[in-house]
């Protein structure tokens, strides 16, 4: 187990780095650099550009800077007395490289990118959990009776509800959830994580009507996916043989379907984890948008308007590696659930 | 599967002759527009495409000739009128353009972009698949690591950096979503080129001298049909999703040119006062990738042997 989960993490290593090289090229391209930010005084001198766009490495071939961002520049001291006594905070700091987790500081807000994003992601781990619990416990029972009575009527509704579910668009479901219980009935807030403005949030089970209908949305997708799949499998089991047998020694339909027959079919479902999170956190920027929900997709949105790139390279590279960890954790979690899957 | 190989009667066909004589029993894809034809949701599903299609094309005829407006025309007197307004059958926007209109040019540029990336990627995603599926190696290897890693990144996170540092116009964004999209297919279309590789009409055509390229177009090929429809038709859905949600969020297509996403761009602050607005725009979303899933879902069971009653 240990040499199966070290195996799947070395295989990890060359898509980290493919995502953090595809995430450079792209920002390469973007307009706006931080020296032009930081020379934004035009009573600044020439010279004064030059020295800090040397110091910043901004002159340099994209294949330095690439490096440069990876590992950082506090190492290269030794080598270049221009970067000796560098400041530990401001724009032109000592660079330690986002593989140390420096993943240098907000244009606008002046700070490390990492602890911006460290304060937000609770926020979307909150929805996140919430749509999970909410997904699991009405899509897999959905699923096991759409398999109980297949081909009935309930199958067949909740078979024209999964299509609904996956066809909707996100926001335009946001939307008219906002029109009916916010606007026209008033019984929902209509965005926001809590009433306070100021101070933090009091714990979850006092604002759980903030969560309503961002989950809800965020759901609809899981709730169609879980059922169909769940579906799938429990429709798999009825034709093994321990199901017959169990039928044939006389043991109540309901233990069969439940006892014996779910259970089984929830093996599979471990797969679905992975990406599941990638749904969630895909989904999460347009509806934290809709709803004002105070999260990493909120905070993406903010700082693509305001070309905040440190803090849009880390958004797409911490969500990245998240959903890396999410597909590896379902692959073991698979293999913990199934005895029968050798490494 | 054997309606294909029978394109290559051993020492009959010649390198790029004709593919055959026609032929006398059914082949698969005659089967499967025979069993499409008689499946009527799917048929229903295909006309609603059409329609929807045909009045986008015929947007500009049908808002200066029928409706009698100018969809790009501003009124701020006549914003937010209410459906059935005089000389405005859907009523108005924030700005006093035609709702009906601006819905119908916005069909448009939603359905093309989608239709045409979607077309695009499948492209890329085919040509992929069958080249990295034949030849395996080291190409092979590095497309399974450039899939893997764009795999790892939220699409939508990956979209909205693009089009942010890009701000493309409708064609840019085609381009983007059709050079993103294509991995899904390149790993299907790969998985079933190396099954079919070899299987024994491959080998055949293989011992007969057939070059590579004739195997990959002539035998290969004609056996993805059905994959390559169903992903397309599955595709198109997906992405009329996507680019609603980019234009939605701003960084799609980009006002004054309408698409059904950034008609609801402003939406939250205009719901009290017009939620006819809101409704229309989704709507119609809903219908075509609705639709579009529907006709993927037929296309499957039509080209599925095990699906014939």
């Amino acid at each position: 187990m240990i040499k199966y989960i070290i195996r799947r993490l070395v295989q990890a290593i060359p898509t980290f780095f493919g995502i953090t090289l595809l995430s450079y090229l792209i920002m390469t391209a973007a307009p706006g650099d931080p020296v032009s930010l930081l020379t934004f005084d035009p009573t600044i001198k020439q010279e004064e550009v030059q020295r800090l766009a040397a110091r910043l490495g901004t002159n340099d071939p994209w294949p330095v800077q690439y490096l440069r961002w990876l590992i950082g520049d506090d190492w290269m001291e030794i080598f270049r007395e221009d970067l000796r006594g560098r400041p530990e905070i401001g724009l032109d700091r000592v660079r330690y490289g986002i593989l140390r987790g420096d993943f240098g500081n907000s244009f606008f807000l002046k700070l490390p990118a990492l602890q911006l994003i460290a304060e937000r992601l609770p926020a979307t781990l909150e929805l996140g959990v919430a749509v999970l619990v909410v997904s699991l416990t009405l899509g897999i029972p959905i699923g096991i009776l759409a398999a109980v009575w297949h081909g009935g009527a309930f199958d067949n509704a909740t078979r024209v509800l999964a299509v609904i579910g996956n066809a909707v668009p996100n926001f335009w479901l946001g939307l008219i959830l906002i029109l009916i219980f916010g606007a026209w009935l008033g019984v929902l807030p209509m965005g926001g994580r809590c009433a306070q403005t100021r101070g933090g949030c009091p714990p979850v089970y006092q604002r759980l009507e903030y969560l309503v209908m961002p989950v809800t949305v965020l759901s609809l997708g899981g709730i169609a996916g879980y059922s169909r799949y769940m579906r799938a499998s429990m429709l798999e089991q009825i034709n093994s043989d321990y199901i017959r047998t169990a039928k044939a020694k006389g043991l109540p339909a309901n233990m069969v379907w439940f006892k014996h027959g779910a259970r089984n079919a929830l093996i599979p479902i471990a797969t679905f984890l992975g990406p599941a999170l990638v749904g969630v956190l895909g989904g999460a920027v347009v509806t934290e948008q809709i709803f004002t929900w105070p999260g990493l997709g909120l905070l993406l949105i903010t700082s693509i308007t305001r070309q905040d790139y440190p803090i849009i390279m880390a958004s797409v590279v911490i969500a990245s590696v998240l959903t890396i960890v999410g597909y590896i954790l379902s692959d073991v979690l698979y293999a913990v659930v199934d005895p029968r899957i050798r490494f | 599967m054997a309606s294909t190989s029978q394109t290559s009667q051993p020492g009959v066909v010649t390198l790029g002759a004709e593919p055959g004589k026609p032929r006398r029993s059914e082949s698969l894809t005659q089967r499967a527009l025979r069993r499409l034809r008689r499946d009527r949701l799917t048929m229903i599903a295909i006309s609603v495409i059409l329609l929807l299609t045909f009045l986008a094309i015929m947007a500009p005829v049908i808002s200066t000739q029928i409706l009698g407006v100018d969809f790009a025309k501003a009124n701020p007197v006549n914003a937010f009128l209410p459906i059935n307004s005089p000389g405005h059958i859907l009523g108005t926007d924030d700005l006093g353009r035609d709702h009906l209109a601006r819905l119908l040019y916005g069909g448009q540029v939603s359905l093309g972009i989608a239709f045409t990336a979607a077309l695009l990627s499948i492209g890329i995603g085919v040509a992929m698949g069958v080249v990295t599926g034949f030849y395996g190696g080291v190409v092979d290897d590095l497309v399974i690591w450039l899939i893997t890693t764009i795999n790892s990144i939220p699409s939508l996170f990956l979209l909205l950096i693009i089009s942010a540092v890009l701000s493309p116009g409708p064609f840019g964004l085609i381009m983007v979503l059709g050079l993103l999209g294509w991995t899904g297919t390149t790993r299907l279309v790969r998985g079933e080129t190396l099954s079919l590789r070899e299987r024994e009409f491959v080998v055949s055509a293989r011992a007969l001298g057939a070059s590579d390229r004739r195997i990959m177009f002539v035998h290969i090929l004609p056996n993805l049909i059905s994959i390559i429809t169903i992903a397309l038709a599955i595709d198109i859905g997906v992405l009329i999703l996507v680019e609603s949600g980019l234009s939605f969020l701003g960084f799609g297509i980009q006002p004054p040119i309408p698409s059904w996403g950034n008609m609801l761009t402003g939406a939250q602050t205009f719901m009290r006062r017009a939620p006819h607005l809101v409704f229309a725009p989704g709507l119609l979303i809903l219908i075509t990738v609705l639709c579009m899933y529907i006709i993927g879902d037929g296309i499957r069971d039509a080209f599925d042997p095990r699906m014939e009653s």
